[in-house]
């Protein structure tokens, strides 16, 4: 498709395709054929997977394996306890399970493995599907741990400490508008970075292959600054991979403190 | 963009296999696996801070038995102080006493002695006046040819002797 037209297509990367002939599964009328963003997502679960399993030699003095993944795990602790308290610690497991999640899927998909002849990286975080239902999730939890300790209590998060009576017509709205944003905006912020990411890239890639073909003039002028912007941006996009994963992580962790602790 | 593009339909599959993958992640991992490296890492703090603490009480009784062991030292030592004192005491009154006594002793042997010296000098003294007035008695009758009465020239001699 895209090597058949000579130039690379930014957008082929997220196209999704049924693997292994299973485009006729179906559960219900519904079509769930084994796409390449499931095998991503297959391979992402089994990275993690392997990588917490290193970490479960349970010795006194740990190996450096061991002190990895203690060192995430502490970090998801720190970061719940410092947010919503010691009422923090039972969501430990989701947190942790988002954050490594998500931080596995951006880096696996960041990894140069289309190197390798047939392989084609995916991530699946940057597919709004994909990424909307974990905010979908997060926001459920929100609400459902919310009504469960206060009841309709809850609803006194619209208004805020401080709010002049002369204005509470108007803030419970303001309020109410930005609680309702939250899972919109935690989707899209994960699926907007990572595809930006990606799209930059490969745009700076075809820059590169097209210029490198019409000739050396152009291959120096526009391919080599192209090329060491590509380096440079590498670079950025691990670095964006890890604080998306890390805002996911903080801003439910944020929105779990209100459901705890109200305001 | 695929993803707007392929919406209506992958959205399915995509739900599906998400909720499959990450309820493993959740459930095998976040819920089997992450709380027993956290329990590693709380039962070594738990440790390490037992063993802390552990050192802690050992100096606290290493102090309490050099503070015991440094009272008792004094202790002794005052005592062995006041045992010297005291045999120094006892040592200077028995040599005072027996001093007092040989003192006495040789107080009395002197006494005696003078009371001889003077028992002979009295004695001498004595012999020496009756052969004085003897001598005397004698010159006078040699010299004068008269003879003296004996008591009369004791007399005289004894005054001229005595002034």
């Amino acid at each position: 498709m895209a090597a058949e037209q000579g130039k690379v297509d930014p957008m082929h990367q997220f196209k999704i395709e049924p693997l292994f002939g299973t485009d006729h599964w179906q559960i219900a009328g519904y079509h769930i054929p084994f796409t390449n963003s499931a095998l991503w997502m297959a391979i992402t679960v089994a990275v993690l997977f392997l990588f917490v399993r290193g970490g479960m030699k349970r010795e006194l003095v740990p190996g450096r394996w061991q002190m990895a993944v203690e060192s995430l795990t502490g970090f998801i602790d720190n970061l719940l306890a410092a947010n919503v308290g010691p009422a923090g610690k039972r969501y430990v497991p989701y947190i942790f399970s988002l954050f490594a999640f998500i931080l596995f899927a951006n880096v696996l998909g960041l990894m140069p493995l289309a190197l390798i002849p047939g392989l084609h990286p995916f991530t699946p975080t940057s597919h709004f599907t994909v990424t909307g239902v974990l905010a979908v999730m997060s926001f459920a939890i929100v609400l459902i741990v919310g009504f469960w300790r206060h009841g309709l209590h809850f609803f006194s998060l619209f208004v805020p400490h401080g709010t002049p009576i002369w204005l509470l017509w108007l803030i419970p709205i303001v309020e109410l508008i930005s609680f309702l944003v939250r899972p919109f905006s935690l989707a899209l912020r994960l699926f907007v970075a990572m595809m930006a990411g990606h799209v930059l890239l490969e745009v700076l890639s075809s820059f590169v292959i097209t210029s490198t073909n019409s000739g050396a003039l152009w291959g120096t002028v526009v391919g080599i600054p192209s090329f060491l912007l590509m380096i440079a941006i590498c670079a950025l996009e691990i670095l964006v991979a890890g604080i998306q994963a890390y805002v996911f992580a903080l801003l439910t962790s944020l929105y779990l403190n209100d459901a705890e602790n109200l305001h | 963009m695929p993803q707007i593009a392929q919406l209506a339909e992958t959205y399915a599959s995509q739900i599906f296999w998400l909720l499959i993958f990450f309820g493993f992640v959740f459930f095998v991992i976040g819920r089997g696996m992450v709380p027993k490296v956290m329990a590693t890492v709380e039962s070594r703090d738990k440790q390490i801070s037992a063993d802390l603490s552990a050192a802690e009480a050992a100096r606290a009784a290493a102090d309490d038995a050099e503070q015991t062991w440094q009272a008792q030292a004094a202790r002794q030592r005052e005592e062995t102080q006041a045992l010297i004192a005291k045999a120094k005491a006892e040592g200077a009154k028995t040599s005072e006493a027996s001093l007092a006594k040989a003192n006495a002793v040789i107080d009395a042997r002197m006494a005696d002695a003078d009371a001889r010296i003077a028992a002979a000098r009295a004695n001498a003294l004595g012999e020496i006046e009756a052969v004085a007035s003897e001598a005397a008695a004698q010159i006078v009758a040699r010299v004068a040819g008269i003879r003296v009465d004996a008591a009369a020239g004791a007399a005289a001699v004894k005054e001229a002797l005595h002034g």
